[in-house]
């Protein structure tokens, strides 16, 4: 039924009674993710704001502790997320030309991915515990930079873990599509669900494409 | 409202071009570039950010109100920086004065 254009187009099943269309449904909730989008960019702008003050005050130690990140683990994370972007936007081509089976897998792989994603972050936090880069915690540098630092490592600490608690939503989301695509509520008609759901997971990655050069890459030449 | 579909083929070249500038990025860091580090890697991040904005995110194929919110958030954004970091830029001036 789904499949089939609907005459009585108030008798389809996944029109809301408020909307006159499907359209008009699909156009609603887009525009209501990219409103909720900006509150987002603001969220996580004040926190770069608050990082290019910082930075501005005290370069020299922000670039000596941005030294202490593995520039590899970023770069290799950065690749995955991109990496889950595509099947993410593979798994909205599905959806739209009503590809169940490859819907289900791309959403899989997605998720995959954004749990890879968090592995190495975690690899990554580890690190930084055992080297006593956490401020707060028995925090060791070297006596130069000691204060401004643990400046640095804060906001590296918040920034990220900020996007990876939005990781986390994420990976919510994807198993709520999975779970919509397994019993049949997304289709054709009403892919919308999944293309919201990547508009965040897209966001989300934007976000990391920027903390990636601005923690990671300070001052790596010389 | 048309539905449009973006095609794979958009996708997979979106990536290609996606990785090649992580590759960039990373490279031109190890450059020294003064002052340019900084500005080549935010360069590199926006040009990243607008292919994910417009084509995974389909804001090319979108309604001009989506549009207008996208841009919206770009210009508050670009309040919030510009308020804040004319004041801190500008209190070392004081002291010149």
């Amino acid at each position: 039924m789904s499949d089939s254009p609907t005459t009585h187009r108030e008798h389809h099943p996944a029109l809301a009674h408020h909307f006159g269309s499907l359209a008009e449904q699909k156009e609603a909730s887009t525009l209501g993710m990219w409103v909720f989008l900006v509150t987002e960019v603001l969220f996580f702008g004040g926190l770069f704001a608050t990082y290019a003050i910082y930075r501005g005050w005290y370069p020299e130690a922000f670039a000596a502790a941005s030294h202490e990140l593995d520039i590899m683990l970023g770069a290799i994370n950065t690749a995955v997320l991109i990496t889950s972007s595509l099947t993410m936007a593979l798994a909205v081509h599905a959806a739209q030309t009503g590809d169940r089976r490859r819907l289900m897998i791309m959403l899989v792989a997605t998720m995959v991915l954004g749990c890879a994603f968090l592995g190495i972050k975690g690899v990554e936090y580890h690190e930084k515990f055992v080297a006593h880069h956490v401020p707060g915690l028995d925090f060791q540098f070297e006596k130069e930079y000691f204060r401004h630092a643990q400046i640095f490592f804060s906001l590296y600490f918040v920034m990220t873990g900020l996007h990876a608690l939005h990781m986390i939503i994420g990976l919510g989301i994807m198993a709520w599509m999975l779970r919509w695509s397994w019993n049949g509520t997304i289709t054709r008609d009403y892919a919308s669900p999944v293309e919201i759901s990547g508009l965040y997971w897209h966001f989300v990655d934007i976000v990391w494409i920027f903390l990636f050069p601005l923690l990671y890459l300070i001052g790596r030449h010389g | 409202m048309t539905e449009h579909i973006v095609p794979k083929r958009t996708y997979y070249i979106i990536f290609g071009i996606l990785m090649l500038c992580t590759y960039l990025t990373v490279q031109a860091a190890f450059f020294d570039l003064g002052p340019f580090n900084t500005v080549a890697a935010l360069t590199i991040a926006v040009f990243k950010a607008a292919l994910v904005v417009l084509f995974f995110m389909h804001v090319k194929y979108s309604t001009r109100l989506t549009w207008a919110v996208v841009a919206g958030s770009i210009f508050w954004l670009g309040i919030l920086l510009a308020l804040t970091m004319s004041d801190y830029l500008t209190r070392a001036w004081a002291t010149y004065g």
